[in-house]
Formats: C-alpha cells, sequence, structure tokens
C-alpha cells in the first residue's frame, strides 16, 4: 500500500468512525442513564437515511430544496419525532426489566420496518451528492478523495465537539450525569428528570438520524441498513465500556478502523475482523475500555 | 401572594406504602417558616420513609401535604423542591461521576421569592474545606466533606426548608460538631429545618418542636423542652 492509498483509507476510516460514534453514542447514552436496552436504534439510523431520500422531494417543491434544507428539516422532524417516541413509548421502560425493553423495542424495529415498507417501498435507492459537495480533492497527482466524504468528517466533528462541550460544561450536561448516578437526588434539586430523559432520548435520535441523512449519499438507502448498524453499534458499545461517552468515540474509530483496514488487508476475513477485535479486548478488559461510573 | 400562610408546611393523615408493606399509618406534621423541628425514633420506624414521602418519592402515600398553602399532595419531587425545599438524604446523596465545583453549581436556583445570597462563593466560604477540593469527584471526598457538599448544594438552592436525614452518620466527633455548628447557622439565617439524627439530646437543644415515630405512628409531639422532659421519651427512643 503506498502513502497516499494509506491516506485515503485513514479517511475512510476517520469518517466511517465518526458516523459509527453519531449512532452509538445515543444507544450508550440512552443505556447509561435512562437503563434501556433500545433495540430500534438502528432504526433511527435507519429513518434518517430514508428521510435524506424521500424528504427531498418534498423540501424540494416547497422551499425550492437543496440537500442542506434537507437535512435541516430531517433534523427537526427526528427531534420531535424522538420526543414523541420516548413520551409514547420509552418512558414507560424505564423501571422494567431488560426482557421487557428488548421485547418492545424490537417490536419497533418490526412496526418500523413495516412502515417504511409501506411508505417508500422495498427498493434501494441512492440520494444524490449535494452539487458544491460533488468534486474531488487532489491527494497526488492520480489519486483524489470525493469532497462529500470529507464533509462528512467535518461535520461529524463540529458534532462530537459540540456533544462533548455540553456534556462537560454545561450544566445541562452536568444534570445528565448526575441523573446516571443518583435520580432521586437529581428530582430532589428541582429537576424534573422525565423532561432531561425526553431531551436526551430526542438528541440520541436525532444524531443516529442525522448519521444516516449523511451518510445517504455515500452508503446509498437499503431496507437492511438499520439492523446492520444496530450490530455494529453494540460493538462500539461494548467495547468502550456501556454508557461512556468517551468509550464509545475511541470504539467507533477503533472499529471505523480495524473495518476499513480489514477490508484492503485482509478481504477474506473482512467479515470477522470487527469481532475478532472485540473479543481480544474483551479478553484484555471485560468492562470495556472505559467503564462508566 | 392573597393569603399569608403560617405554616411553610401542613401534613395531615399522611399514609406511606412500600408495596404492600404499610409503613406510616397516618402522621400529622406542621412547620413554620423558619422553625426548626426534630424527627426521633429508632431504627426502622418510619422517619425517612416520611421524609421521602413529604418530598414526593414515595408514590403510594395517602394524605394531604401542602407547602405555603399549596396543595402538593400528589406533587412530584421536582415540584417540591421548587415549592423551596431542600434534601440533604441518608447517605448524602453526592453524586460521585461530578466534581465538587459541578455538585454546586449544577444544583444553583433563585429561591421561591427570588433570593439569591447563597451564592457560590459564599457557598465555598462557609465551607473551606471544600474550596481545596473543587476539582475532585464526588466519591473521591471524606465523609464529613461529603456532608459539607450536600449541605452546600441545599443551599444553593435557596431553600426555605432544609431537611436533614442522618447528617451526622458515620462521622468523627469533631466533624459532627462542626455539622450541628453549620445546623445551627442555617437555623439562625431563618430557614426552617427538619432534622433527624441519632443523638436524640442535641436534636432536642437545636429544635423547636419535636415528633417521635414509632411504627410509622407519631407518639409523642410538642414544643421541643416539653419532649424532651416526657417521661416516655426514653421508652420510645430505647435508651
Ligand atoms: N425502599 C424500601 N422498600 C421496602 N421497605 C422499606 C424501604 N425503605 C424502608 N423500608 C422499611 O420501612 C420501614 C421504615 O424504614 P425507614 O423509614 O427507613 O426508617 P428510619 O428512617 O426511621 O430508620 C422499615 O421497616 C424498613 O425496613
Ligand atoms: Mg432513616
Amino acid at each position: 500500500m503506498d502513502l497516499t492509498t494509506f491516506l485515503i483509507q485513514c479517511l475512510n476510516a476517520f469518517q466511517y468512525g465518526l458516523l459509527l460514534f453519531l449512532v452509538a453514542s445515543g444507544l450508550t447514552l440512552i443505556f447509561g442513564i435512562m437503563g434501556v436496552i433500545n433495540l430500534a436504534h438502528g432504526s433511527f439510523y435507519m429513518i434518517g437515511a430514508y428521510l435524506a431520500y424521500a424528504l427531498a422531494p418534498v423540501v424540494a417543491s416547497a422551499i425550492g430544496g437543496g440537500f442542506f434544507a434537507t437535512l435541516l428539516v430531517g433534523v427537526v422532524l427526528s427531534v420531535v419525532f424522538g420526543y414523541l417516541l420516548e413520551w409514547a413509548f420509552y418512558s414507560y421502560l424505564y423501571e422494567r426489566d431488560h426482557l421487557q425493553q428488548v421485547l418492545m423495542t424490537y417490536g419497533l424495529i418490526l412496526v418500523f420496518e413495516e412502515l417504511r415498507s409501506l411508505l417508500v417501498g422495498d427498493n434501494v435507492y441512492s440520494v444524490e451528492i449535494p452539487q458544491v459537495l460533488a468534486g474531488s480533492i487532489p491527494l497526488s497527482e492520480v489519486m483524489t478523495y470525493p469532497t462529500y466524504r470529507l464533509f462528512v468528517s467535518a461535520i461529524c466533528l463540529v458534532l462530537v465537539g459540540a456533544m462533548f462541550w455540553v456534556f462537560a460544561r454545561t450544566r445541562l450536561g452536568m444534570m445528565i450525569r448526575a441523573g446516571a448516578s443518583n435520580r432521586e437526588m437529581v428530582q430532589s434539586l428541582g429537576i424534573d428528570i422525565s423532561f432531561l430523559y425526553r431531551v436526551v432520548f430526542a438528541a440520541g435520535f436525532a444524531l443516529a438520524a442525522f448519521a444516516g441523512m449523511v451518510a445517504a449519499p455515500v452508503s446509498t438507502v437499503y431496507p437492511g441498513m438499520g439492523g446492520e448498524v444496530l450490530i455494529i453499534c453494540f460493538v462500539v458499545v461494548v467495547i468502550g465500556g456501556i454508557g461512556s461517552i468517551q468509550g464509545a468515540l475511541v470504539a467507533a474509530l477503533l472499529i471505523g478502523f480495524v473495518d476499513t483496514f480489514g477490508k484492503v488487508l485482509v478481504p477474506g476475513a473482512a467479515g470477522v475482523m470487527v469481532y475478532l477485535a472485540m473479543a481480544l479486548i474483551l479478553l484484555w478488559k471485560p468492562d470495556g475500555l472505559f467503564k462508566a461510573g | 401572594m392573597a393569603k399569608s400562610v403560617e405554616y411553610l408546611l401542613e401534613a395531615e393523615g399522611i399514609h406511606a406504602w412500600y408495596g404492600s408493606s404499610h409503613v406510616l399509618h397516618g402522621i400529622d406534621l406542621r412547620i413554620a417558616r423558619g422553625q426548626t423541628v426534630g424527627l426521633l425514633g429508632r431504627n426502622g420506624m418510619g422517619k425517612s420513609t416520611l421524609i421521602r414521602t413529604l418530598l414526593g418519592h414515595v408514590t403510594q402515600r395517602d394524605g394531604r401535604i401542602s407547602f405555603f398553602g399549596e396543595d402538593c399532595s400528589h406533587a412530584r419531587p421536582h415540584q417540591v423542591a421548587r415549592m423551596g425545599v431542600a434534601y440533604v438524604p441518608e447517605g448524602r446523596g453526592v453524586f460521585p461521576n461530578l466534581t465538587v465545583r459541578e455538585n454546586l453549581i449544577m444544583a444553583a436556583r433563585p429561591g421561591r421569592d427570588g433570593q439569591n445570597d447563597w451564592s457560590y462563593e459564599r457557598v465555598l466560604d462557609r465551607f473551606p474545606r471544600l474550596t481545596e477540593r473543587l476539582t475532585n469527584m464526588g466519591n473521591q471526598l471524606s465523609g464529613g466533606e461529603q456532608q459539607m457538599l450536600s449541605i452546600g448544594r441545599a443551599l444553593m438552592t435557596h431553600p426555605d426548608l432544609i431537611i436533614l436525614d442522618e447528617a451526622t452518620e458515620g462521622l468523627a466527633p469533631l466533624i459532627v460538631t462542626e455539622i450541628w455548628n453549620v445546623i445551627a447557622d442555617i437555623r439562625e439565617s431563618g430557614i426552617a429545618t427538619l432534622i433527624v439524627d441519632r443523638d436524640f439530646r442535641r436534636v432536642l437543644a437545636h429544635s423547636d418542636h419535636a415528633l417521635v415515630l414509632q411504627k410509622g405512628l407519631s407518639e409523642l409531639a410538642g414544643p421541643a423542652a416539653d419532649v424532651a422532659n416526657d417521661p416516655a421519651l426514653t421508652g420510645l427512643l430505647g435508651v
């Protein structure tokens, strides 16, 4: 592998890792803070991707459109949808055991898949890369790198930074972390924990959906995509340490690199590389890299 | 406010259950503005349960609870807290995964009447030990430091009433005395308190009124001096 190819693979791995983090962070937070195992989290990613596909013509005819307008509308819809979903379903799961959580969230996967099938069908779709980002950036005389992929990495980085800032520096972040350790005390400080949970859930939903939306132009939109991303995200969450957002970031980037380079270096065993990495890490650190609290 | 209310807390006929076990059997409790009330009773008699019921944490409950004349019988815990009630729980309730500074500033809130005098700086001034520990995590503190943090955090919410459940439990004698000094200061500053503590003599010495629980019933209640002199007291406390 020459240096340019290596650089390209690194950029791909980085971008994939960041996208994984956007999805996995919500999964790990919803488990770490609310104690809910959310099997439907992959569906949120799928919903995002289909929103990017299905909203584009609607937004185009309503306000003249464009990819970014679609993205914005999609994010707003996701926040609202996530908020309602927590209110209607997830808020009933907090005090329940894991079996009930798994049953309900698995049921939601079936519902979302069926709705998707009814509303947009079972075909594979592609979403166009926005005009301004359609070009490539030259890396050497012969090699180029697509601008859109760089854009995805950049916007993910901004989101990661914002997320860590909210979490570490703001009172909202402190309340969320406090809620993970002592729910009763948080309430007795005058904080409405149900509302706090609803906000966290809506944010987790929106992050996963956003990842689906920005990934759509590079990965196509297809029926099984939610399940695939869910499995990888569980790998990320487990490697990172359940409930740890730092762990999720490190693990997501690690998986991004293992998966990307696995496909290049050992194409025959590419499918198992990620699981091999997980097994090795768990043998070394059974609670994951960053055990929360 | 239309009517001036004498009592900041009025609770009548409080019952509470944990599942099918009936723990409180009809307790009455009133706290006037600025008053200190001592809550006594042997282990397992329902003191913490009464507190957690008043705060809205025990949801299987019955009876009438009002703060400042406003009915809170069915209020949720954060609504009770916003009525000006702060809680220093048994076990201190310090957030282990937040720094000392974060434990304090996440709680900051003006009081019911807009009081804002317990600033972050003033709290640190009152508890200088915490100043040296600002960047430590809650779980890296000694028991005494945790207790000061828990009380300091309660003050950051500018309450009209602070409920302290076993604030001196497991602390060295010197620290215990320091905590009682803090409680006396709080009382002097005009904040009402509801105190539970093993040391019934100190509780009675610091209280205006007292209430002794036995098996979820209020067996003895009245001015602290009367309760202190009641022949039944030692029997009820098993001392
Ligand atoms: N979370 C709980 N679940 C079930 N029973 C409880 C719980 N907390 C306390 N109890 C029971 O309720 C009774 C009163 O306990 P508590 O209010 O903690 O007493 P005290 O604070 O006076 O020591 C005891 O019998 C105790 O075992
Ligand atoms: Mg107790």
